[in-house]
């Protein structure tokens, strides 16, 4: 009798462990617990320069391998597609910044395993400004950029 | 009803992963036209890219990306056939994960 309830609790606790080990089996305990927190620093910064430092960034090499495709003219700038696209190995970021916004710093994209350093995604830009192309590799900093006229502001209400 | 449309498609070892997400992307700085009062902040702030067990790119945003906004990345390592998983949390712990199959 004791030895069959022992024998119980024991196969309860092996059918508990598994569960937790089909949990991350499953996904449920993903890498997003281990993601480095959302720079509140850098995304509120309201200058360039200040957004670079509170991304940890010095220098800013100016880049022809950092390949920036975004309008010349933006008829509405609530919507201005920008693509960037880097012909360098060992890329670990790709920085968004919109010289002119209230609030420059708009997007980050860190390259993973097998990552491709490219990158769009569709931004908001309050006036004609410069997009800069902020790029770490191999611990340096890269920079690239280009003006977009903007007819239309995206920023107000 | 998921927020969030994912394609991948691989071609010459790369995967291109496009994901359309349903959001508001508010900046915090607009006002409501009726009440002028301040419209809060709420916008996609991180997303991970993941596929075989792997986190291939992430994104960290702020309200300047645009509304419904679009994400386009690219990573090597995926096969046709195999599951891309694309995940988002924003600055009001909302979140929501998507998957496409790898065409």
């Amino acid at each position: 009798m004791q030895t069959d309830i022992k024998r119980r609790v024991f196969l309860k606790g092996s059918v508990a462990s598994g569960a937790v080990a089909a949990a991350v089996g499953a996904g449920l305990l993903t890498p997003q617990m281990v993601l480095a927190e959302w720079n509140k620093a850098a995304f509120e910064s309201k200058t360039v320069e200040d957004a670079v430092k509170n991304l940890g960034l010095e220098g800013g090499e100016e880049s022809a391998d950092i390949n920036i495709k975004a309008p010349d003219i933006a008829e509405n700038g609530a919507v201005v597609p920008v693509t960037v696209d880097v012909s360098m190995d060992g890329v670990e970021n790709i920085a968004f910044i919109v010289k002119e916004n209230p609030s420059p710093l708009v997007a980050t994209f860190s390259m993973g395993e097998g990552g491709v350093p490219f990158a769009r995604t569709n931004i908001k830009m309050g006036k004609t400004s410069d997009v800069i192309a902020m790029v770490t590799a191999g611990g340096k900093t890269y920079m690239a950029k280009k003006e977009v006229k903007v007819t239309i502001g995206g920023c107000g209400g | 009803m998921s927020s969030m449309k994912v394609k991948a498609k691989e071609k010459d070892g790369i995967v291109e992963v496009k994901a359309l997400i349903k959001h508001p992307m508010e900046t915090g700085q607009r006002k409501d036209k009726k009440t002028g009062k301040p419209i809060p902040a709420h916008f996609v702030q991180q997303i991970t890219v993941e596929q075989g067990g792997q986190t291939r790119v992430t994104a960290d945003w702020s309200g300047g990306v645009s509304k419904n906004p679009l994400l386009f990345v690219k990573f090597k390592g995926g096969a046709k056939g195999e599951m891309v998983k694309v995940a988002w949390t924003d600055n009001q712990g909302g979140s929501d994960t998507a998957e496409a199959e790898i065409k």
